[in-house]
């Protein structure tokens, strides 16, 4: 470690000056190969494994019973499923847009983040993707969603939103995952080469592709990067519209709107950022990265967070303003009557704390400053954004056109814990990533140790530690 | 620092490359093709039956009309396998005595149908008609094949919700005169058979658009 050299940390400083190449790389290469298992880590990851047991039992019972163990009935067949795979799918979106629109804009915060940020896109999309399918009913038949040459002579229905949705999330999955993976490859080399044990030496090696950071390497990869990175920018757009899509395409009064695609994609941010918060602020403290994940970066995830959600809070008052003025009864009923006073009140009154009035607070220089708040308002928002969804889900299909059928939904036992079990499945992945590979780009921070280095005039630290 | 990987870990590295993509596509190929072939579809497929009935004996060489047993064909879903009276109202006079007929005998004597061995079976969740597809021009031999040529009967096509839709998208490829519906040697030309398919369907009021509609076979 080279501490000695460090200064003190300034207000805006996106990294601690004084940091080397050779101190960022030991700094967060150490994360991985010389910190031994810790009782923390154990704990964390046995949380996290015992929910994902809980999924592994639910979607079993779910495989034998069928989908009769939810609370879903008609009239409301869209339950926690849909709820959740929204939720899921808008949590992931922080770290496409982290990742691709702040790199092309040159946001040089965004260094320190974007791993993890992408690890959390690829993990959310996970668990998102597994709610269509275990709502399909037959979920062994998945593969008919796919347009492929079969003895039925049929393809999709491709006038159906669900079908672009099929479409949207797996490109989402694959540019992502490829765009980690990518990033990932200068990192994977310097573990190889500095890692003692064989097998870690193999096995990061064989994910490194024979990488030996000649400037033909570096030339290919900068160029590979922005490439993904262009092509990442319309997913930040396009998938959450689609989700969208399912609901708006529909004629469900309260889901029929057009504001639905751009109201949706802010509310993706607005929570992707709020769960990048939530795990920036323990992973910072427990890991010792606070010269790596400054205040700076926290304040400036709370600013991305205020402004999304005014675009979601605009959203909502469009929504009432359009179902006013509309004059269209069933729409009147659903957005003026049912949601603020029908039986799902308090839901929607919740809603509005945490997604519209809360979020004022950062506002305020104190409210953006001061972490253990920050985590705290983080939790507030994923819950306020994951009520959202229920809001809309539930208080459109309860109450249809045809006022006999109508009902009361609640999710059953089994809903809570296939719920809880993704929670589970998304640590777990979570905190076998914190374990083998780099939380934090090594590659980029040298990058951005030259960069600030430049910026202050200071001397050529010393050059990097690349094996 | 010496090197983790030999040389040749490179030339490892691209075959398996085209070693994943070779074994993806093989895998996916190779579940295409079982669904198709005849373990699947069953097409050809020769089944015992309890009387080794031939279809090519009695049709062909007999010359006896589908419709004498098959009764029920032109009126009913389905085409009727005939009771062992109808076996008997030629058998009570030739080959009456015959070893191979001892269980239509005995079928008769303890008044038990005789168990044959079913050649086709759609699924349960598609409503198939006999009595439409014969009133409206589809030939015995379109489905069935050759059924005068086969000794023990088997199944001619596959049966499968691509092969009904080759036909409910284009009849007139398939369509007869009345007459000729029972015929097993009718052979036409294309040109021949589209301007009889198309004469037939303005005839029989036949409209291919709604024979695509999901709750024409799914009710």
């Amino acid at each position: 470690m080279h501490n000695s050299e460090l200064e003190p940390m300034p207000p805006n400083a996106v990294l601690r000056p004084g940091h080397t190449f050779a101190s960022v790389t030991d700094k967060i290469g150490s994360l991985v190969l010389v910190r031994p298992y810790e009782l923390k880590w154990f704990i964390g990851f046995g949380i996290g494994f015992s929910l994902l047991m809980t999924l592994l039992f639910s979607a079993a019972r779910l495989f034998y019973y069928g989908v009769g163990i939810w609370g879903i009935d008609v009239p409301v067949m869209w339950g926690f499923a849909i709820v959740n795979f929204v939720w899921w799918i808008g949590i992931g979106h922080a770290g496409t847009l982290i990742s691709a629109i702040l790199l092309l804009l040159k946001q040089e915060w965004r260094t320190s983040i974007n791993r993890f940020a992408e690890a959390m896109t690829l993990f959310a999309v996970a668990c998102a993707g597994m709610f269509p399918l275990l709502h399909l009913g037959r979920p062994w038949l998945f593969f008919w969603l796919l347009p492929y040459p079969n003895t039925m002579g049929l393809w999709p229905q491709w006038r159906s939103p669900l079908i672009w949705d099929v479409f949207a999330v797996s490109t989402y999955a694959t540019v992502s995952l490829l765009f980690w993976y990518v990033g990932l490859i200068p990192d994977l080399a310097t573990l190889r080469d500095r890692a003692r044990n064989k097998w870690a030496k193999m096995g990061y090696g064989v994910f490194a592709l024979g990488w030996r950071g000649s400037a033909m390497h570096w030339h290919r990869y900068r160029t590979v990067y922005m490439l993904l990175a262009g092509l990442a920018t319309p997913l930040v757009v396009s998938v959450h519209s689609v989700v969208a899509l399912d609901f708006a395409a529909s004629l469900m009064p309260g889901w029929h709107t057009t504001v639905f695609p751009p109201y949706f994609v802010a509310g993706a941010i607005f929570s992707g950022f709020a769960m990048v918060a939530t795990l920036a602020i323990p992973l910072r403290a427990w890991y010792g990265l606070k010269d790596f994940i400054t205040d700076k970066h926290l304040e400036n995830m709370c600013k991305v967070m205020l402004a999304t959600g005014l675009v979601v809070a605009y959203g909502y008052m469009m929504e009432a303003f359009m179902a006013w003025m509309g004059n269209n009864p069933n729409e009147k009923f659903v957005l003026l009557e049912n949601r603020p006073f029908g039986p799902y009140a308090h839901t929607w009154r919740l809603m509005m704390l945490c997604n519209v009035i809360a979020p004022q607070v950062f506002w305020f220089k104190w409210a953006r400053t001061n972490v253990y708040f920050i985590w705290f308002m983080s939790i507030v928002v994923n819950i306020g954004m994951w009520l959202e969804r229920y809001v809309i889900v539930i208080t459109s299909l309860h109450r249809d056109f045809l006022p006999s059928s109508w009902s009361m939904y609640h999710g059953t036992v089994w809903d809570y814990a296939t719920y809880y079990g993704t929670i589970g499945l998304f640590t777990t992945l979570l905190f076998l990533f914190i374990r083998f590979l780099p939380v934090i780009s090594i590659a980029e921070m040298r990058e951005l140790v030259h960069e600030t280095g430049h910026k202050h005039g200071r001397p050529e630290t010393s050059p990097g530690s690349a094996s | 620092m010496s090197q983790i990987f030999h040389p040749s870990a490179n030339t490892l590295a691209r075959v398996s490359i085209l070693g994943i993509g070779i074994a993806v596509l093989g895998g996916v190929g190779g579940v295409f093709a079982y669904v198709r072939s005849p373990y699947q579809t069953q097409v050809q497929v020769i089944r015992n039956q309890p009387v080794p009935f031939s279809h090519a004996h009695h049709v062909r060489d007999v010359g006896i009309d589908c419709r004498y047993c098959h009764s029920t064909v032109e009126t009913a879903s389905s085409a009727g396998l005939p009771p062992t009276h109808t076996c008997m109202s030629c058998h009570s006079q030739i080959w009456g005595s015959a070893d191979m007929l001892a269980p239509v005998r005995s079928s008769l004597a303890e008044n038990k149908p005789i168990v044959w061995t079913r050649v086709h079976d759609l699924p349960d969740f598609v409503y198939f008609s006999h009595n439409i597809h014969v009133q409206k021009g589809v030939g015995c031999v379109s489905c069935h094949g050759r059924v005068d040529e086969m000794p023990l009967a088997w199944k001619a096509e596959p049966m499968t919700m691509e092969w009904c839709l080759d036909c409910h998208r284009h009849p007139e490829k398939h369509l007869r005169d009345p007459q000729d519906v029972v015929r097993m040697d009718l052979v036409l030309s294309s040109q021949e058979q589209q301007a009889k398919g198309k004469e037939l369907l303005m005839r029989n009021h036949i409209e291919p658009d709604r024979l695509t509609n999901c709750s024409v076979c799914h009710r």
